[in-house]
């Protein structure tokens, strides 16, 4: 039973995944949309840096780039308590 | 610790690599580049350190306190600089037209110039004093472990 309810959600994860492969625009043809024309127009007088990818990054998407300075920060947190050394000699001796 | 060679170069190069990096952090905002790639750049240049001399003499100058002292210093200066223009939105950008970094170029391609983009560079700048910071400890740290393993096996 259980690999017979297996067998048809496998079956079914397949078949949503082909029918996303199947809707992909073909290679090179992105979709236009407003807000890349908007930024590419504007970024450089809204935000006066002429790297529109920095101007992105730290202005138009800013909450983007301070979740990804606290993934840092958990990742630097995480290993440290994991691995300081300085502690664990004084308790062992 | 390597050869005499090997710590000579290591000495002579890192002053290249840090003002590689310091350079990618500072044009952030002109070429491609920013603060999380300069700042992996100086890391880099640390590792090197690291494999040249070992963990322990490079602690001596590294103190993992210092760095984290500095890590939490460049995310408080970030979320600092972004709450500062909460009074349109938070990460808004209120440096520009301002006499700091307030300088708007002239749309489309152009030399640049590095007294524009606001609130940006000085982001750029605290990113990358986080991931300098962060990175080393966590390189150091993995490398003061797997010695401190081998010493007391």
């Amino acid at each position: 039973m259980r690999k017979v309810v297996g067998l048809i959600l496998l079956l079914v994860l397949v078949a949503f995944l082909v029918w996303g492969v199947l809707l992909i625009h073909p290679f090179g043809y992105p979709d236009a949309s407003d807000m890349d024309d908007y930024i590419i127009q504007n970024a450089q007088e809204e935000t006066g840096s002429n790297n529109v990818v920095t101007s992105v990054v730290f202005d138009y998407r800013g909450f983007d780039t301070l979740g990804e300075a606290t993934i840092l920060f958990t990742a630097v947190t995480g290993v440290l308590l994991l691995l300081r050394t300085e502690k664990r000699r004084k308790e062992g001796s | 610790m390597l050869s005499k060679i090997v710590r000579t170069v290591t000495n002579e190069f890192m002053l290249f690599i840090l003002v590689f990096g310091f350079y990618i952090i500072a044009h952030g905002h002109l070429t491609p580049g920013g603060g999380f790639q300069g700042g992996a750049v100086i890391v880099s240049g640390v590792v090197m350190l690291l494999v040249a001399f070992n963990s322990q003499e490079l602690k001596k100058t590294l103190h993992e306190r210092a760095l984290s002292i500095m890590e939490s210093t460049g995310a408080l200066i970030f979320i600092a600089l972004a709450f500062a223009g909460i009074g349109a939105a938070f990460f808004y950008n209120f440096l520009v037209g301002t006499p700091i970094f307030g300088r708007i170029p002239a749309t489309g391609p152009n030399p640049g110039d590095i007294w524009t983009g606001g609130v940006i560079p000085l982001m750029n700048f605290a990113v990358g004093l986080k991931v300098i910071a962060g990175l080393s400890a966590v390189v150091l740290a993995m490398a003061l472990f797997s010695s401190g393993e081998e010493i007391e096996e």
